[in-house]
């Protein structure tokens, strides 16, 4: 058997777990969460939105399909840190290229197997994200401790810039083209302009500091607000941007992050949830339809929408806002959280969720027809015959 | 959506006997069912034939019908019930089947029943191979999948070896060749080689009336999974859980080793899995409930091809619910009357809704049980057909922890790797051609290539495709066994990463030889202070607090036993089914569990098998998913031992092990000299039972007569005893549960042949020899002992067969049919004795015989018997609940003031007007073939070979029978063609029933010497000759293989091995053609009983409340 090396967790509030070397020899901080898929570790891994954050599988085998050349969601490994129990020798699957703990030390990645990550998650979920280190070079939890106390807090943290592209780019239409969008990169994952694209929609990918006319001097017909890391709170450029959209009336979707800053820009705050929703099996329930989607997640913040009642089926409840009628179309049936808002009387709407999936299920996945059908729709509305009609309710359907 | 408010009332049907294939599983689903419906305020009537099932307790339906599961029977309770609608999706394919049968014959609509859970179409769609394929085609279209045909295995119908050719060149070889219209698969086969299609593409072609064949593209090899999925009427779909077979296509999913969740699917092939097994449901319609979809994936391009699907509740959703926690069938039944996913609650966090995905923090993995020791002659290579007759499943923080659990919970002669040496002599090159043909225990061979020095490239080759992640793993195991060895001590490290992987004290005393076997392994383990945590089966990965006590033990940081100061009870289980130790067992641990639970004890229930009622968990207050291993069981006792005294109270009072049948018995002694507290009958009064010499003081002390007998542990040991005492001589093994090894000896030569064949003959485990009495009455009786030495008769069950079958195979009368009160009297004389000789606090089991008037002891059992459950619904009495509260100091005084028991008399005397009820056992015969592809012998003796009972019950034993036939194999004929050919011996005995056959219109056709007889005696018949007499026209065996009789009776010529020779061509082609066979006079007395009730066409049914009711009044 190989021997690793020990190594060490350490909470902020001091819980220490024992382990062993994985990926990365080294020292690493960020902010401690749990994912609770059973795959697509892959995907997570190469998930933008975990920068800064060191991700606990709570999944006790890692690595056993390796890794391949089709399902990084990005162009890097983005996690902080990586916690796993057991991690696979051998990774077998057709597709891969090499195993998974070869990129993890490859990309500097530093991890730490055979940790009790059931006792990890259950501390999580009761105490709530909190920082955390791991070393496999200093096995002192004390000394290791001070430092993670000195490691940055995800509260505040504006971090779109870190993971964002630095020049735009462009993934073309499968297909007939149909319309163009431009996408603000705050963390954006590939399979999102992917999903588009089978719909024949181009997608301008462009970096988080992009001002709206750059935005549409692509072209677009509409605007894609990315899921991404960091405190909405602090995103207060992206708000801004989003608000001069709502504006203008420009065709608006958000995913997570950008969902969020959408909330941010209808007037409605964000808060930290105490451990978030990382994980693969959340159930969503349609507010409008009545019907539940298992969905993909990567959230530890969310818009807090006043008087919001969930689970239940509603239809026509709304709420007034600056830019007119909103409705809470989604909600998380676990905790009822908002998972997604859509503007009656503008072209916008946003979800907490991922049905870009990448990993996890496809149930969300006609949200990308509905934007293309918002698009579509604003299109018509664009013709002077037509008049203007906000509530048109296709979405609806 | 809330719940329909116009099903007030629902008629569950249930799935009738335990068979190969559908086992309890099916009592653990439909007892969910009916808990869920009544406690949604609708009336529940429910029919089940088996008494043995949890389910057919009268307080879990408002009436129970205990009466064979045919539309005949289901119309009857119909008419009289008169339901709003049937729910048929939780009793397997036997109650699918049933209700399909009652839609075609119109009773469904004649009675305005509807029809919950799933639609025919639907059940049709599902069920036609052609359909099916269309089904999933159409499926792929709805995805937009590139080419809709290839998510099928491609196939083509051929005419002429051309066509053949042509097909093969396009689909590549191997293919599957399948004759259109044989019987039963004739002349199928697969072709490797240009030589194979040639020839058995000929073959099949010419065997074909049609002269016709379908080549199909192989999938043999390819990796293989299965998805449960539920949906609701709100068209909301929820994938439950992922299962992975370690053994690729060409092994039945029941026959493979089977890992949860899938471990070696990326996301992206995983939810290629899930978008289609959705589509698939879509399109077939399920309406509501829970449904499995099989996948084969080939490994070299990830291809995916959709094998079949089941629109119901299945083992396969037994196992994923208690995999993940999520009660498939639960749900299922609610989905049924109308509510949704969203609406209803997660049962383990409370605060969630059903309507997700469980997400699982450990892996299970689940290994088959086989019997092929029971059948000889049956080929044990495992293919498509399901051989295995139970499973137990276990769970771990990584596949090997698992693994190295179930293997060592299957109670096989190896309890892991290592545990057993390598057969002698044995090299690599065998062991590779070993892999080759899939075969019981195969993950030993997989361990013992890569030991020799295999690769695992090597070993994915022999093995048929099993995926080298999981060989990986195995390959681990052997660097750490020879880390282990080559430690120079065992030190705490070495042992936690030892201890993580699985491996038990066992499995390291084998590799430490110094370590004084197991217990010195253990004393070390505790002294460094290595010892399991227990986690929790939450559904949720821990993201939500569970409050469900649902527990598996690993090595990790963390336990999350809540303690707690009540007293606590362990109930110890039974472990996997296998023949001889199944159902029943299980219902009087759950009885147990239910008794103890409402006499303010903590129940923690131990067991390791999937399909139970008792690893539901809200069955006990506390579930551990364990192995029944001494280690296993002894550290569940000092975590709940530990955490109860740490919170101030009495820990753990009692273990009970009396009522799982052999395996918890065979661990009290070690466990009690280990300081736990088995409580009931003790470990010493257990071997005073068991241990012969002890026994037989016993009953000498008493005045009791018993077989004269000795014991033996070599040939002249055996035949100075045979000699002795007389030929036929009954010869078995000491300590065995279900005649395992079990013979009736005629003669020197046999007995020579069984000695030497008994391989483990030892002082310590010798043979016994008893005289054996031909012709008897063989006598069962359950009864109960207190303290105080007070015994209450269970009841009295008079065997239909004579002396000399297994109980457990012959059917049996409640109360008895011919016994004279003289002999009751007798029976409860000897019955009480034994219990105070032996000192039974609980249940007794005794077996006589009565010959010429005298009874005789043949054995005692003092512990729960496979009768239990059959006694306690036959008279109303919950025998093993009071044997629970015995064990825990009740006494029968008590018991009988509570109203546990009857006030007055006991089940050794029944009232005149009781019911009268049949137990007969169903065999599997029909699921074996020969290598030759024959059917095997379905010929009785003393070792038991059925799976599984049923119970008739009627105001006479003719009815009663009857019920009994057409519960177990289908109703026994009321016109037609009866075939006899009986021994010499039994001519005598068998005239006067084959002519009141004869009267009753049958057609007789006989066999020379047997024609000869009834032809005397003016009863007319066909004579006809034996297979290999020559001669024009049918003989024997090619009449009942080609179907043209409706009843069989043979019974074997001669006596020991002969006896078996005689009459199996005969009785293998019946077992084949599925023809009722009889083999013994009285069998075919009873025959004709049930037969005459048959025509007599007044068939009742009665709901067990009122019997029950009938029987507490005349008590």
């Amino acid at each position: 058997m190989v021997k690793r090396r020990p190594a060490i967790l350490v909470l902020e509030d001091g819980r220490t777990f024992p382990g062993e070397a994985y990926g990365s020899v080294g020292e690493t901080f960020g902010e401690a969460v749990f994912n609770t898929g059973m795959t697509g570790y892959q995907e997570t891994l190469t998930d933008p939105s975990y920068h800064r954050q060191v991700v606990v599988q709570t999944a006790p085998h890692i690595g056993n399909t390796g890794v391949n050349g089709e399902d990084d969601e990005s162009g890097r490994i983005w996690v902080a840190g990586y916690v796993v129990r057991d991690p696979a020798r051998l990774g077998s699957n057709w597709r891969a290229t090499g195993g998974l703990e070869d990129r993890l030390a490859t990309e500097g990645v530093v991890g730490i197997s055979g940790v009790d990550t059931r006792a990890l998650t259950r501390h999580l979920r009761d105490r709530g994200a909190m920082r955390v280190g791991i070393s496999s070079i200093d096995n002192d939890p004390q000394s290791l401790l001070t430092r993670v106390r000195q490691s940055p807090q995800m509260v505040g943290a504006d971090l779109s810039a870190e993971v964002s592209t630095a020049e735009p780019y462009v993934v073309e239409a499968v297909g007939e083209h149909r319309f163009t969008v431009a996408a603000l990169d705050l963390g954006i994952k590939r399979n999102v302009p992917r999903r588009l694209a089978t719909r024949g929609v181009t997608t301008h990918v462009l970096p988080a500091s992009s001002s709206i006319d750059q935005l549409l001097a692509t072209g677009a017909d509409a605007i894609f607000l990315s899921p991404g890391p960091g405190d909405p709170a602090t995103a207060d450029a992206p708000v801004a941007l989003a608000r001069e959209a709502l504006r203008r009336e420009v065709p608006l979707f958000g995913i997570c992050f950008g969902s969020q800053i959408l909330g941010r820009a209808l007037g409605f705050g964000t808060y930290k949830l105490g451990y978030g929703h990382r994980g693969i099996n959340q159930p969503v329930l349609d507010r409008v339809t009545g019907k539940v989607e298992v969905t993909s997640h990567n959230h530890g913040f969310a818009v807090q929408v006043p008087g919001v009642v969930g689970g239940a089926v509603v239809p026509d409840q709304v709420i007034d806002t600056e830019f007119g009628r909103v409705q809470v179309s989604h909600v998380c049936l676990n905790d009822n959280v908002v998972e997604g808002l859509r503007a009656v009387d503008v072209p916008a709407f946003t979800v907490q969720y991922h049905p870009e999936a990448a990993a996890g299920p496809h149930d969300a996945d006609y949200l990308f027809d509905r934007f293309a059908e918002l698009i579509e729709g604003r299109a018509l509305d664009q013709r002077p015959s037509e008049g203007r009609n906000h509530s048109k309710g296709r979405s609806n359907a | 959506m809330p719940k329909r408010t116009d099903l007030k009332h629902i008629l569950v049907i249930g799935s009738g006997p335990i068979v190969i294939g559908q086992a309890c599983e099916f009592d653990y689903s439909g007892t969910q069912a009916c808990r869920v419906l009544r406690s949604e305020g609708i009336r529940v009537s429910l029919v089940n034939s088996n008494p043995a099932t949890i389910m057919t307790d009268p307080e879990f339906a408002d009436a129970t019908y205990v009466e064979p599961i045919t539309p005949e029977f289901v119309e009857l309770v119909i008419a009289k019930e008169r339901p709003d609608a049937i729910l048929a999706t939780l009793g397997g394919q036997t109650a699918l089947n049933t209700a399909v049968a009652l839609h075609e014959g119109g009773v469904l609509e004649k009675y305005g029943v509807e029809l919950i859970g799933a639609n025919i179409d639907a059940i049709n769609r599902g069920e036609d191979r052609q359909l099916f394929k269309e089904i999933v085609a159409k499926a792929g279209v709805r995805l937009g999948v590139d080419d809709p045909t290839a998510l099928v295995p491609r196939s083509r119908v051929c005419h002429s070896m051309d066509e053949v050719e042509a097909t093969v060149a396009e689909l590549g070889l191997p293919v599957v060749i399948r004759p259109s219209f044989t019987m039963g698969g004739l002349g199928s086969g697969m072709a490797h080689t240009p030589e194979d299609l040639a020839r058995i593409a000929g073959d099949g072609l010419s065997a074909s009336p049609v002269h016709e064949v379908l080549i199909e593209e192989s999938v043999l090899g390819w990796k293989e999974y299965e998805l449960e999925l539920m949906r609701d009427r709100h068209d909301n779909v929820v994938v439950v859980c992922s299962i992975e077979n370690i053994d690729p296509m060409g092994v039945h999913t029941g026959d493979s080793v089977t890992v949860a969740p899938a471990m070696t699917l990326t996301d992206r092939e995983y939810q290629h899995l899930r978008d289609l097994g959705i589509a698939v449901l879509r399109e077939v319609g399920v309406d509501t409930g829970g449904c499995n979809i099989q996948f084969a994936v080939n490994p070299v391009d990830g291809r995916i091809v959709v094998i079949e699907m089941n629109p119901r509740v299945s083992r396969s959703s037994a196992l994923a619910s208690k995999a993940t926690g999520f009660p498939i069938a639960k749900i299922a039944a609610k989905l049924a009357i109308g509510y949704t996913l969203d609406e209803i609650p997660n049962d383990i966090t409370l605060k969630t809704p059903a309507a997700f995905e469980p997400s699982l923090d450990y892996v299970v993995v689940k290994i088959p049980r086989f019997a092929f020791e029971k059948f000889p002659g049956a080929d044990p290579e495992l293919t498509t057909t399901m051989k295995s007759v139970g499973e137990a499943m276990s769970l771990g923080r990584n596949f090997t922890e698992a693994l190295n659990k179930a293997m060592r919970s299957m109670e096989t002669k190896a309890a892991g790797f290592w545990t057993v040496p390598d057969p002698a002599g044995v090299t690599l090159a065998d062991t590779l051609a070993a892999l080759r043909i899939p075969h019981d225990g195969r993950l030993y061979t997989v361990e013992r290539a890569l030991r020799l020095g295999a690769s695992i490239a090597e070993v994915a080759e022999a093995s048929g495709g099993i995926d080298p992640w999981f060989l990986d793993q195995i390959a681990a195991l052997i660097e750490l066994r020879t880390e282990i060895v080559d430690a120079p001590v065992l030190d705490a490290d070495l042992l936690r990463v030892a201890k993580r992987a699985g491996l038990s004290d066992r499995q390291l005393a084998a590799l430490r030889p110094e370590l004084a076997a197991e217990d010195g392994v253990r004393t070390l383990r505790h002294r460094l202070d290595v010892r399991p945590v227990y986690k929790t089966v939450d559904t949720c990965a821990a993201e939500f607090e569970a409050t469900t006590p649902y527990h598996y033990s690993t090595y990790d940081l963390e336990t999350e036993v809540v303690p707690s100061n009540r007293p606590k009870v362990l109930i110890l289980g039974s472990g996997p089914n296998r023949i001889g130790q199944g159902i029943e067992f299980d219902y009087s641990c759950v009885h147990a569990v239910q008794a103890l639970r409402s006499a303010g004890y903590e129940t923690v229930m131990v067991n390791c098998n999937p399909e139970t009622v008792s690893t539901d968990y809200d069955t006990a207050d506390r579930l551990y998913f364990e192995p029944l291993t001494f280690e296993d069981v002894l550290e569940v006792w000092h975590a709940e031992d530990s955490s109860g005294r740490a919170a101030g109270g009495p820990g753990v009072v009692g273990v009970v092990v009396q009522l799982g049948g052999q395996t918890p018995l065979g661990l009290a002694q070690r466990l009690k000299n280990a300081g736990v507290p088995i409580v009931g009958t003790s470990p010493e009064s257990i071997h005073l039972a068991e241990e012969r010499g002890a026994f037989g003081a016993v009953l000498a002390r008493a005045g009791l007569r018993a077989p004269a007998h000795g014991m033996a542990t070599s040939y002249d040991e055996a035949k100075t005893i045979a000699d002795e005492i007389g030929y036929p001589v009954l010869v078995r093994p000491s300590y065995v549960l279900g005649g395992r090894g079990m013979e009736i000896v005629y003669d020197d030569p046999t007995l020579r042949d069984y000695i030497g064949r008994a391989t483990d003959i030892s002082p310590d485990h010798p043979v016994l020899v008893d005289r054996f009495l031909d012709d008897a009455i063989e006598i069962d009786v359950d009864a109960l002992c207190d303290a105080d030495g007070e015994v209450y008769i269970g009841g009295v069950m008079e065997h239909i067969e004579e002396a000399g079958i297994h109980s457990g195979d012959s059917s049996c009368a409640l109360p008895p049919i011919t016994l004279a009160g003289s002999h009751l009297v007798e029976v409860r004389r000897y019955t009480e004795a034994i219990a105070r000789g032996v000192g039974v606090r609980g249940l007794l089991n005794v077996q006589y015989a009565l010959k010429d008037d005298v009874l005789y002891v043949l054995e005692a059992n003092p512990r729960a018997s496979r009768t239990v459950p059959f006694v306690s619904k036959a008279t109303a009495v919950p025998l093993a609940k009071a044997a629970a509260r015995i064990a825990l100091g009740a006494s029968i005084a008590e018991l009988r003031a509570e109203g546990l028991l009857p006030a007055t008399g006991d089940g050794g005397t029944m009232p005149a007007d009781a019911p009268v009820a049949v137990k007969e056992a169903v065999l599997p015969f029909k699921r074996f073939r020969t290598r030759a592809g024959k059917g095997i012998d379905s010929l009785l003796g003393p070792e038991m070979k059925s799976t599984g009972e049923v119970m008739g019950i009627d105001t006479n034993f003719g009815h009663a029978f009857a019920k009994s036939q057409s519960a177990a194999y289908g109703s026994l004929p009321t016109a037609g063609k009866i075939f006899v050919s009986v021994a010499n011996r039994d001519k005598r005995g068998m005239i006067f029933p084959i002519k009141r056959l004869a009267d009753l219109g049958f057609e007789i056709v006989a066999t020379a010497g047997t024609a000869e007889v009834l032809r005397r005696h003016g009863i007319a018949c066909e004579q006809i000759r034996k297979h290999y007499q020559a001669g024009e026209g049918d003989d024997a065996v090619s009449l009942i293989g080609g179907g043209h009789v409706a009843l069989v009776i043979n019974t074997p010529q001669g006596s020991g091995a002969s006896a078996r020779s005689d009459g199996y061509e005969i009785r293998s082609a019946a077992v084949t053609a599925d023809i009722p066979c009889i083999t013994t006079v009285p069998g075919a007395a009873a025959a004709v009983m049930g037969i005459e009730a048959r025509i007599r066409g007044d068939m009742q049914v009665r709901p067990l409340q009122d019997l029950h009711a009938t029987l507490r009044a005349a008590q």
